[in-house]
């Protein structure tokens, strides 16, 4: 078979049943491209009534290819068969293309919006001026644009000549929720047909004329690097075309596929630097987190005054241990390097970052880097490092060719960047009711972007604003934040600090409860009960809609309602990404572990766009936050991660999965994050569950350790 | 490296690789058909599941040595036109987020299908359960399966 040819490449993951088309982004218009309408980046419509949408997030998985266009298409009012998707590589055109912090929608709602409305109203004159009728007697409706009084249309490719001359309004009037016939529905994904074929591009699946294949050896414990190597017996390997340090801490192994690339690596033999870190262990960081919880840390919430209180005081601490994302695509990027340019093509979130990392790394201007986006086989935070890319471009350009690196599973476990390991220290002081009047929460844990070198404004790691807020109007309550340093490469992994915050707040509450002898429901519900809004970096959040979900919650679970003999209940709530969520989880212990049957989710996120899709991201999110529950933890040994394949970090499977319910709370307010606010309340409502049924409080994950 | 005749989706492909290479990475990189997934490596994720004469069969962990003469079936080659009854019912529940495990969930379901054309939940769980998905798709893979048992209608 020939190798797919660049052109055939682009045209590959054609989606047939909805009739639309997923093509990568061209920036170099062509001949069609100069006679479109565009009067903006994210459209194009061409005279043969193509309307194209760019879609500048990275879909792996969460449906942006789907979500993003339908709200343009909603203000377009298009026909949105007549849609056409391309995915946007690095460009200069649309601002921040990452994705990732459950971004997507909440980022290019208005953008979206916008550049629909703009394209309908210059559609609207268009035809308006053609047929010399007044603008307001036009309208546009499923693709075209009518004049009911004269029974005369246009479609939008016949104005794309007449749209193209005109002025682009600045400001446009946005729809109205009430009016939506596409925002809102539950629209087939574009994607699933392409992926169910086996006929969707993933970064690992991409390929061109003369690529070659590489895997890299690196230095198992962190930190450490290249001494020296010998690659005598990785050249007796069929394939193997080149042996070569790449960077200071990885010898590359090319040859013609991947398996030849492997092979050739599995008998490398490399002298290593292990390095400051090869004594390393997890005990020893754990220790020293402990040490820094005495220190004093920086306040990042504040309600009253917790140490003016008097009162009945409980306290507890909680530990969560490192986890890694385990995408099931691992690791992998394809890169061409020709002197003066670089293309790549990546599984990524950070397209941009891929594109300025690369050109640092191999000498290159940023523009001289094109990085077009691939479909990604999970990204879970993961993606959002560039080190695939940086990799991917060091060998092209050590070899003179293209190539592909790939990375195995072990790879992927054993240099992930791993969440943060942390402690929390939560202390209340009680009314005579067993309510808190007084809250603190530390938060002790080495910051992500500290690490990275990136900028911590006032000791205050840049993701928590995000995912560390307060839930309750508790009159004194105030959240601290204690950065501490790990050698451990740290990344931002689904719901971030979320899960932490999450676990050690909500199992507290639940702590609260139990101790006060009241339903823990009632007793949330308690400290919600006022209207109350909570002042958070740039979040306001509101108990009002804590409360919503939290009844919703209760009401769909069933909760109060008893339960067949041996099942037990266990709720928590959490607000992150800017979204309200609350979750019930149902169990039964069987061999002193729990099996969980039903989970019951409530969120309030706002207008929701495709409710299929925001079903598909709660559910997910719940088994992910399941798996991260039960059994996920990284531990180091000697420098180096002991965990490394499937076995020893072991997903959730099919037969421990439970039924997950989502109910939704009705809104109109702006979108809200939803790809990981379901993550962080499932560790506390299932440790409460767990409670219930043994009467042991679990203060550290993994359940199963 | 040996030249081997392989029985690939129907037809008959000579390829030219070491004996022990897995399955998998020819179908990928010799036969370029990419709709069979890397996962592990170890037969421990079902990314990379195909049917050699009709069993679903982690690729893998096969080396292609094995397979020669035997009748291999990938996902490309699941149907005519990429639209057997499970990739439509695949497409109907909304299964897919990522998709990266599914065609790897669609070969294994389908082997189940064609020994146990009407399975039970538990039936159900035992065929699927060494299939690995991150996204946690896999309460509508079950619903995906009975609704292709069912012919298709739910």
């Amino acid at each position: 078979m020939s190798p797919l040819s660049r052109r055939e490449f682009v045209g590959a993951g054609i989606a047939g049943a909805a009739g639309l088309v997923i093509g990568f982004y061209l920036p170099h218009k062509g001949a069609a491209e100069k006679e479109s309408f565009s009067p903006n980046a994210y459209l194009r419509i061409t005279p043969d009534n193509k309307v194209t949408v760019v879609v500048a997030r990275s879909e792996m998985g969460q449906g942006v290819r789907t979500a993003l266009p339908m709200i343009l298409a909603e203000e377009l009012e298009a026909d949105w068969k007549q849609i056409e998707i391309e995915q946007a590589g690095a460009s200069t055109l649309f601002g921040d293309q990452t994705t990732g912090g459950s971004a997507s929608i909440r980022t290019t709602w208005d953008p979206m919006r916008k550049a629909g409305a703009t394209a309908r109203e210059m559609l609207i004159s268009a035809a308006a001026l053609t047929w010399g009728v007044p603008r307001s007697t036009c309208a546009a409706e499923n693709g075209h644009i009518k004049h009911a009084a004269s029974n005369r249309s246009f479609s939008y490719g016949d104005l794309v000549a007449k749209a193209s001359t005109l002025p682009i309004p600045s400001d446009v009037t946005l729809k109205q929720s009430k009016d939506y016939k596409i925002v809102g529905q539950r629209l087939a994904r574009v994607d699933s047909p392409a992926k169910v074929k086996g006929e969707a591009v993933f970064g690992i699946d991409f390929r061109m004329p003369g690529m070659k294949y590489a895997v890299l050896s690196r230095c198992p414990v962190i930190g450490g690097k290249v001494t020296s190597f010998d690659d005598k017996d990785s050249k007796k390997i069929a394939g193997v075309s080149y042996v070569g340090k790449i960077s200071d801490s990885a010898v590359a192994v090319v040859a013609a596929s991947a398996w030849g690339a492997m092979e050739g690596r599995r008998v490398l033999n490399v002298t290593w630097d292990e390095g400051p870190n090869k004594d390393l262990n997890t005990a020893a960081i754990l220790a020293s987190m402990k040490q820094a919880a005495s220190k004093k840390g920086v306040n990042i919430y504040s309600a009253g005054d917790p140490a003016k209180v008097s009162g009945r005081k409980i306290s507890a601490e909680y530990t969560l241990p490192f986890m890694a994302h385990a995408a099931m695509e691992p690791g992998n990027c394809t890169a061409s390097y020709q002197g003066s340019k670089c293309e790549l093509w990546a599984p990524t979130q950070v397209p941009q970052d891929c594109r300025d990392s690369v050109a640092t790394a191999v000498g290159l201007d940023s523009d001289q880097v094109k990085v077009n986006v691939t479909l990604m086989g999970g990204g879970f935070g993961r993606r959002l490092e560039h080190d695939y890319a940086v990799e991917a471009a060091l060998v092209s350009k050590a070899i003179n060719s293209p190539v592909k690196v790939v990375w195995t599973r072990e790879d992927d476990m054993r240099f992930s960047t791993y969440r943060p390991a942390s402690i929390h220290q939560l202390a209340a002081t009680l009314d005579g009711s067993g309510y808190p009047v007084a809250l603190t929460h530390r938060l002790i844990a080495p910051s992500i972007s500290g690490q990275k070198g990136q900028p911590v404004p006032n000791g205050v790691d840049p993701d928590l604003p995000d995912e560390a807020g307060p839930v309750y109007g508790i009159p004194n309550y105030s959240i601290e934040y204690v950065m501490t340093e790990t050698p451990v490469p740290l990344g931002w992994m689904r719901s971030v600090y979320a899960l932490q915050t999450a676990f050690a707040l909500e199992t507290f509450i639940d702590e609260l409860a139990v101790a006060a002898g009241k339903d823990p429901v009632q007793f949330r519900l308690h400290l919600l009960e006022k209207d109350q809004d909570l002042p958070y970096f740039t979040t306001m959040w509101k108990t009002s809609r804590m409360r919503g979900v939290l009844q919703l919650v209760a009401d769909r679970a069933g909760w109060g309602k008893p339960l067949p003999a041996g099942r037990y209940r266990g709720l928590a709530c959490f607000g992150c990404f800017q979204s309200y969520m609350a979750e019930v989880v149902e169990i039964s212990m069987e061999n002193n572990q729990p099996r969980v049957h039903r989970v019951v989710a409530a969120v309030d996120c706002g207008q929701i766009v495709n409710p299929s899709i925001l079903e598909q991201q709660i559910q997910g999110g719940i088994v992910y936050g399941l798996a991260n529950a039960l059994r996920a933890k990284i531990t180091i040994e000697k420098g180096r991660v002991m965990q490394g394949n499937f076995d020893d970090y072991a997903p959730l499977r099919m037969e421990e999965t439970p039924v997950v319910e989502v109910y939704a709370v009705p809104s109109v307010e702006a979108p809200t994050g939803i790809g990981e606010p379901s993550v962080p309340p499932v560790a506390p409502a299932l440790c409460s569950a767990i409670y219930g049924a043994t009467k042991k409080r679990i203060r550290a994950l993994p359940i199963l350790s | 490296m040996a030249d081997l005749t392989l029985r690939v989706n129907g037809s008959e492909k000579k390829v030219s690789v070491s004996p022990e290479t897995p399955l998998l990475w020819v179908l990928r990189d010799t036969l370029e058909l990419t709709g069979t997934k890397f996962g592990c490596g170890a037969g421990l994720c079902g990314a990379c599941t195909v049917h050699v004469d009709g069993s679903a069969i982690r690729s893998c962990s096969t080396p292609v040595s094995q397979v020669t003469g035997k009748s291999i079936t990938t996902i490309e080659g699941l149907s005519a036109n990429g639209l057997h009854v499970l990739q439509q019912a695949w497409i109907a529940e909304e299964v897919p987020q990522c998709g990266y495990c599914q065609t790897g969930q669609i070969m294994s379901a389908a082997a189940l299908l064609a020994t146990t054309p009407n399975p039970s939940d538990d039936q159900i769980t035992q065929a699927m359960n060494g299939n690995l998905c991150r996204c946690g798709t896999y309460e509508r893979i079950r619903k995906a399966i009975h609704r292709a048992a069912s012919g298709g209608a739910r």
